[in-house]
């Protein structure tokens, strides 16, 4: 096969690789949000829940929490197709690592910011929407841009579960014609050409909200 | 469903797997830190091309996945006559992959020494080999201990990957069961919680040894 044949052969793994990677980074960045402020919850039972999540998720392997979706849920009962397995897989190891972005933020605005939104009498809504979340969001950008980049390489693996994604064609066609250094060599590009405009944006986003501060 | 006796027949089987799950992680570590020295000092050269390419081939590392990386290692290479074992193949790609984010690492360390230090040691007429083994590195290692102790960690996580390479460490041995008894729940189960049962400690470890070596 000619290395134009074989680009081609590969792209067709490119749209479940995109696909897995969209609803999984926003699965993640959901749960980043939901998990982070349950952390920081007044009530003890949903700080304990979210810590849990959060300690078991990041002491296991992303590999072995797909393989258990995939493979030992069904077992009791819990069926669902490969590509909702990648997703779910995906997206709660990156909230579980999102949530820490989430909290360490919050907790890193500054005590006076809070003191003078009570001072000028804002109620708790407006302070977190107002005053808090807009400074916090800004540092959890690098964060979450990184986390994007994992979430990203981390859709290789769905490829063990069958899932037809770049890697796994790469692995098919590489069976057939053996012409192995071209294809891996190629299947990296692809992924660096995915990766690096993610990469830019982010930084462009900051750049552009952090304008005008400090 | 959950079968007690059947999870405590095959406990041993995966338990002595183990024994390559940690010696692969170590081994993978020992290349991070060197290469990631390496790394570190290429791109601090006064040479623009040396530091360029340095950085370029960081980025190029860092922003594709590790499989992928560990077929290249284990496939690509003995195009080129270098065959490596599934094992050897494993490390070197855990360990290409992590030393560019160690080399991150280092650099912030060295970055955080405070500028005035570097002039001290020129004003005290220290040699530059004096300036980096007495002023900087003593300052630059400290912060930096704990993060490197979560790559460890990051790295042990990271090593059911090279089941993919054929390598039987502990994920492999729990696939091999499963297929055999057609019972994965267990299996699968016990590697999660082997791999928790192992990390969470290490990481109360690492954030006590953190506030005892950074106090301040």
């Amino acid at each position: 096969m000619s290395t134009i044949e074989l680009l081609f052969a590969l792209l067709k793994g490119l749209r479940v690789t995109l696909t897995v990677a969209f609803f999984a980074i926003a699965l993640a960045f959901v749960l980043s949000f939901v998990v982070g402020f349950g952390r920081l919850s007044k009530i003890k039972f949903i700080r304990a829940i979210s810590t849990i999540y959060v300690e078991v998720i990041r002491g296991t392997s992303l590999l072995v929490q797909l393989f258990w979706i995939y493979f030992a849920l069904p077992i009791i009962g819990i069926r669902m197709t490969a590509m909702m397995a990648g997703i779910i897989a995906l997206g709660l190891n990156g909230g579980a690592y999102g949530s820490e972005i989430v909290r360490s933020s919050i907790i890193s605005v500054p005590v006076g910011q809070t003191e003078a939104s009570i001072a000028l009498n804002f109620t708790p809504r407006q302070r977190m929407w107002r005053i808090i979340l807009p400074q916090a969001f800004v540092m959890m950008l690098p964060g979450f841009g990184n986390l994007q980049i994992e979430i990203l390489k981390g859709t290789a693996l769905v490829s063990l579960i069958t899932l037809g994604d770049l890697t796994y064609r790469a692995n098919v066609i590489n069976a057939s014609t053996m012409e192995t250094t071209k294809i891996f060599t190629i299947l990296l590009l692809i992924y660096f050409l995915i990766a690096w405009p993610m990469t830019r944006g982010i930084e462009w986003i900051e750049k552009k909200l952090t304008v005008g501060r400090y | 469903m959950w079968d007690w006796s059947f999870a405590l027949e095959i406990l041993p089987e995966i338990v002595s797997a183990l024994k390559i799950t940690i010696s692969a992680t170590f081994a993978g570590f020992a290349v991070a830190l060197v290469l990631g020295l390496i790394l570190t000092l290429l791109r601090r050269s006064d040479k623009v091309i040396i530091s360029k390419a340095a950085q370029g081939f960081i980025e190029f590392i860092r922003n594709t996945p590790i499989l992928v990386q560990l077929y290249f290692i284990f496939y690509v290479f003995p195009e080129f006559g270098l065959s490596l074992s599934p094992f050897a193949a494993g490390v070197v790609g855990l360990g290409l992959h992590y030393s560019t984010y160690l080399s991150e690492v280092y650099r912030s360390g060295i970055d955080a020494v405070p500028q005035g230090q570097w002039e001290v040691g020129t004003a005290l007429n220290f040699s530059k080999t004096q300036i980096w083994t007495k002023i900087i590195i003593p300052q630059a290692v400290p912060p930096v201990v704990p993060v490197l102790g979560n790559y460890l960690l990051t790295m042990f996580k990271e090593t059911p990957l090279l089941s993919a390479i054929t390598l039987v460490e502990i994920l492999q041995t729990a696939k091999i069961i499963g297929s055999r008894s057609f019972r994965y729940l267990e299996a699968f189960s016990i590697v999660g919680l082997l791999f928790l049962l192992l990390s969470y400690p290490s990481s109360l470890l690492i954030q006590r040894l953190d506030k005892k070596l950074n106090r301040r």
